[in-house]
C-alpha cells in the first residue's frame, strides 16, 4: 500500500505504481485477484471444520478427540484386526495340522514360514542374530549341522522345551563331564584329547598328542560322540568331524571345552509363546536351509 | 490502453475483481482448426476407454487401462509393468522435449490449441453463447435484473456447465477401471467410493476451472507461460499485431478513407476492438506479446475478416516472428514459414524427440517377457556346511509378463559343483537346476540355496540363467556373486 496520497501511475500499464524505487526501477502495484483472497478465506474456513472434525489441539495427555472420534490408532486397530481376521483361518489350520505334515500343504507352509519370520524378529534374534547365523554358543541356524535334531519336528520339539530348562521334563539337556575340571583327564591328557579331535576334524596332522588321544577319545567320548566322532544327536552330542564348531573348534577353544564343559541354554518357547507361534517359528528356522525330512 | 492482466479493475487497492470477459463468436481458419483440434481431442478422451483389445483369459479386455491394483498399464499390444516404468519416464522426456519443439516452432500452440484448460473452456464458451447469446447479448444479460428469463437462462447454463463437468469427471474414472463394468456399478451404487469422490472432485474442477475461472488458471495458476516464455526466440512463430502497418490507427473506416484522400499518414488498424472482443482472455493483442496471450490466434480470424470488408491484405495481425517483425518493419519480405519450422534448433529438438521414441520402440520390440532377477542374501552371506562346503543363499524373482501360465528352469553357470534348490524343499533335492511354475502375469519368488565347494576364490562370480520349458520358448540370465569364507592358511 502506498503510503502517499498521491497515486502514481505507470503510462504504459496504467497501474499503479509501488512509492519505492530501487537504482531508478519501480514496480507496479499490480493486486492480487479478488478470487484469490476468497481461496485464502476458504482454506481458513476448512481448516476451521478440519480443527472440529478431526484430532487437532494438543491437551496435556491427550488431544482433542473429534467430532467423529476418528483417530490415527483407532484405524490401525481396525487394520490389525481385520489383517487378523484374514489370517484367522490360516492360524486355525496351522493350529490344527500336525507339525509333521506341515510341509504337505505347500500354501500352509509358506504361511508358516512368513509368520515365523515375524516371530523370528522379535524372540529370537537376540541370540541367533537378525539373519539366524548365530555367533560362538549360539547356534548358526542357516547350516546343516543340529545337535538334536534337523526335522520339522525335531526343531519344533527343541522350540517347545527349549534347551536345559528347568521345570521342563522334555526340555533337552546334554551332559558333557567336565573332564579337566572334575580330573577325569590330566592336563596333558586333555590336550591329547584336542589333538586327536583336531586330527578327526582335518585341522591338524597326525602327530605323536593325536595317536595317544586315539585311545582317550574311545574311552572317554565315543560313548557318546560316537566311534567316529561323527556325534550322536539322541543324547545332543556334536558331531566332532565336521567344520561347524558351536564354541570354536582351536586348539584354546577345544581344551577349554574338554577342560569345563560347555552348558548352554535357550528358553522354553512353549511356555512364552502361543503354540502357533511355536509351530511358525520352527517352519521358519526349517526353512532357513538347513531344514531336514524326518528319517522314516 | 491497458491490459488486462494489469488492470486494476472496480475493487482497486490490494485485490481486483475479475473483469468480465464475453469472448464474441468467430469464423475463420483458425477457429476452425480449433473445432477440429477440440473434436478430436474430446472425442480421444471420452471414447478411449470404451476401447477392446483382446488378451487372452487372464487379462483385461480394455484397450487402454490404468490398473492400479494389479500395477499394470495397458496400452493396445502394450502392458507395462512397474520395473518398466522408464517407458512412462521416457513418454514424459518425450512430452518434455515435445513441448519445446512445439513452442520453439510455432509458439504457445499447445496453450492456444490442445491444453485441456482451453479445450474445455472454449467447450463451456460455446454452452454459454447457446443459451445466453453472442457478446452483446451476454452483456446485455448481465446488466439486466433477476428475472423469469435470466434465472431460466442462468439455470439452463449452470445445468449445462455442471453435466459437462460431471461427464469429464465420469470419463477419468474409466481409464482406471473395466468401463463397461464400472459403469454398471456406478449406476446401481455399488462402485468404489473412490470412483463416486473422483467424478465429484473432478467435476467440481472442470465446472470451476471452465466456467469461472477460465484465463484466470492460465494468467495466474499456470507454470507452463513462464516456461514457454523462455524457450521462444526471435524465430518462434507467435500472434503479433503489426503495429508499423496498423499505425496510426484511424477510428473507423470512414476517417481512413479521408485521411488517405487527404494525403495524411494512416494505419489499416480501423481500431473497430473486434480483436479485444473475441479474446477469450480479454487481452489487447496491439500491445505487444503478453503472458495473458495463449495464440489461439482467434484475433486473426477476427481481424482477417476486418480488413477483408475494408479491402486491405489480411495478416495485420498474424503468426509472425520477431525475425520478420523486424525484416517487414523495414520493408521487406517474411521469411517463408517452411523455413521458419525446418532450422537447425526444431532438427536438434526433433531429433531428440524422435531418438527417445525410437529408443523406445526398439526396447519395447526386444524386451522378453520373461525377467529373472537375482539378489543375495547379505545376512549371512555364506554358510559353512557339516560336508566342508559351502552354502550362499540368493531371492530370485522370475517375471512371467505373458497371459499364461509359463514352466521355466533355473540353472547356474560358472561355479563349478554347483548345486541348487529352494527354500521350501530340502538339501536332498540339490540339483544343477531347478524348476519354477510361474503363473499367468505373475511373479514367482523364491528364496534358493546354492551349494559349491569350499575351495575357490572368496568372492566368485557366476550366473544364474533362465530357460523356458514351453515351445514359446525365451531365455533370460542374471549375475550373481558366490561368497566363501576366507582361506586362512
Ligand atoms: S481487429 Fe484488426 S482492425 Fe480491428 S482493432 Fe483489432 S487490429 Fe485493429
Ligand atoms: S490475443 Fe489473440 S491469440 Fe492471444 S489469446 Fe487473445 S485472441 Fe488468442
Amino acid at each position: 500500500m502506498s503510503e502517499n496520497s498521491e497515486k502514481q501511475i505507470d503510462a504504459a500499464t496504467g497501474t499503479e505504481l509501488n512509492t519505492h524505487e530501487w537504482d531508478g526501477i519501480q514496480e507496479l502495484n499490480t493486486p492480487l485477484p479478488r478470487w484469490w483472497l476468497w481461496t485464502f478465506y476458504a482454506t481458513i474456513i476448512f481448516s476451521l471444520g478440519y480443527v472440529v472434525v478431526y484430532p487437532a489441539i494438543p491437551l496435556m495427555d491427550s488431544a482433542t478427540a473429534g467430532t467423529f472420534g476418528w483417530s490415527s490408532r483407532g484405524d490401525l486397530k481396525k487394520e490389525v484386526a481385520a489383517a487378523e481376521a484374514t489370517r484367522a483361518s490360516t492360524n486355525k489350520a496351522i493350529a490344527q495340522m500336525p507339525i509333521e505334515q506341515l510341509a504337505a500343504s505347500p500354501e500352509l507352509m509358506r504361511a508358516a514360514v512368513e509368520g515365523g519370520r515375524a516371530a523370528f524378529k522379535v524372540n529370537c534374534v537376540q541370540c541367533h542374530g537378525s539373519g539366524a547365523a548365530g555367533s560362538k554358543g549360539y547356534p548358526n541356524l542357516n547350516d546343516d549341522d543340529w545337535l538334536w535334531s534337523g526335522d520339522l519336528a525335531g526343531i519344533h520339539t527343541t522350540l517347545v522345551n527349549g534347551i536345559r530348562q528347568p521345570g521342563d521334563d522334555a526340555t533337552r539337556v546334554s551332559q558333557m563331564p567336565a573332564f579337566g575340571r572334575d580330573q577325569m583327564l590330566t592336563a596333558a591328557q586333555v590336550e591329547d584329547v584336542v589333538s586327536y579331535v583336531r586330527l578327526v576334524s582335518r585341522q591338524e596332522p597326525a602327530s605323536a598328542s593325536a595317536q595317544r588321544g586315539t585311545k582317550l577319545y574311545a574311552d572317554n567320548c565315543a560313548a557318546c560322540h560316537g566311534a567316529n566322532a561323527e556325534g550322536n544327536r539322541d543324547v545332543g552330542a556334536p558331531n566332532l568331524a565336521d567344520p561347524i564348531w558351536l564354541y570354536g573348534g582351536d586348539r584354546a577353544a577345544l581344551t577349554e571345552t574338554v577342560t569345563n564343559a560347555r552348558q548352554g541354554v535357550m528358553p522354553a518357547w512353549g511356555q512364552r509363546l502361543d503354540p502357533v507361534t511355536v509351530k511358525m517359528l520352527a517352519a521358519y528356522v526349517h526353512s532357513l536351509g538347513g531344514g531336514e525330512q524326518a528319517k522314516r | 490502453m491497458s491490459s488486462h492482466v494489469n488492470r486494476t479493475g472496480k475493487a482497486g487497492g490490494l485485490y481486483a475483481r475479475r473483469p468480465d470477459i464475453f469472448p464474441r463468436a468467430v469464423d475463420g481458419f483458425y477457429r476452425r482448426l480449433k473445432w477440429a483440434i477440440m473434436a478430436v481431442t474430446l472425442a480421444i478422451y471420452y471414447v478411449t476407454p470404451w476401447l477392446r483389445w483382446e488378451r487372452g483369459v487372464y487379462a483385461p479386455d480394455q484397450a487402454v487401462l490404468v490398473d492400479l491394483a494389479n500395477r499394470r498399464f495397458y496400452f493396445f499390444a502394450i502392458e507395462i509393468w512397474p520395473h518398466e516404468f522408464y517407458y512412462v519416464a521416457g513418454l514424459l522426456v518425450m512430452a518434455g522435449i515435445g513441448l519445446f519443439l512445439l513452442t520453439a516452432t510455432v509458439g504457445r500452440a499447445w496453450c492456444g490449441y490442445a491444453c485441456p484448460q482451453t479445450v474445455w473452456t472454449d467447450l463451456f464458451l460455446h454452452i454459454e453463447r447457446l443459451i445466453d447469446g453472442d457478446r452483446n447479448a451476454q452483456i446485455k444479460l448481465r446488466k439486466a435484473p433477476l428475472g423469469p428469463s435470466k434465472i431460466v437462462k442462468r439455470t439452463a447454463k449452470h445445468s449445462a456447465w455442471l453435466l459437462v463437468g460431471t461427464l469429464t469427471g465420469g470419463a477419468w474414472i474409466f481409464y482406471f477401471a473395466d468401463a463397461p463394468t464400472l459403469l454398471r456399478e456406478l449406476f446401481s451404487g455399488r462402485a468404489a467410493t473412490v470412483a463416486y469422490s473422483t467424478i465429484a472432485i473432478l467435476t467440481a474442477t472442470t465446472y470451476i476451472f471452465g466456467g469461472w475461472m477460465r484465463e484466470q488458471v492460465c494468467i495466474y495458476m499456470c507454470p507452463w507461460p513462464r516456461i514457454q516464455g523462455a524457450m521462444l526466440d526471435e524465430r518462434s512463430l507467435i500472434v503479433t499485431y503489426k503495429e508499423w502497418r496498423g499505425e496510426p490507427r484511424t477510428r473507423g473506416l470512414k476517417r481512413a478513407v479521408d485521411r488517405v484522400e487527404v494525403g495524411d499518414e494512416a494505419g489499416d488498424c480501423i481500431d473497430c476492438n473486434a480483436c479485444v472482443a473475441v479474446c477469450p482472455t480479454g487481452i489487447d493483442i496491439r500491445n505487444g506479446p503478453q503472458i495473458g496471450c495463449i495464440t489461439c490466434a482467434l484475433c486473426i480470424d477476427a481481424c482477417d475478416d476486418v480488413m477483408a470488408r475494408i479491402a486491405r491484405p489480411r495478416g495485420l495481425i498474424d503468426y509472425a516472428t520477431f525475425e520478420d517483425c523486424d525484416v517487414e518493419r523495414k520493408g521487406g519480405a517474411p521469411v517463408p514459414v517452411r523455413r521458419t519450422i525446418l532450422r537447425s534448433r526444431t532438427f536438434l529438438y526433433f531429433g531428440l524427440w524422435a531418438a527417445v521414441g525410437l529408443g523406445m520402440i526398439v526396447s519395447l520390440g526386444a524386451r522378453t517377457r520373461l525377467d529373472l532377477s537375482v539378489a543375495q542374501e547379505r545376512n549371512p552371506l555364506f554358510v559353512q556346511l557339516s560336508d566342508g562346503s559351502v552354502r550362499n543363499a540368493y531371492t530370485i524373482k522370475v517375471r512371467n509378463m505373458e497371459t499364461r501360465p509359463r514352466t521355466v528352469r533355473i540353472s547356474i553357470e560358472g561355479l563349478s559343483g554347483g548345486a541348487i534348490w529352494d527354500s521350501l524343499s530340502d538339501e536332498g533335492s540339490a540339483r544343477p537346476s531347478l524348476t519354477v511354475q510361474v503363473g499367468p502375469d505373475q511373479v514367482a519368488r523364491r528364496r534358493i540355496y546354492v551349494r559349491a565347494s569350499r575351495s575357490g576364490p572368496a568372492a566368485q562370480d557366476f550366473t544364474f540363467g533362465l530357460t523356458a520349458l514351453d515351445d514359446q520358448g525365451g531365455a533370460d540370465r542374471d549375475a550373481a556373486r558366490f561368497d566363501r569364507p576366507e582361506t586362512v592358511e
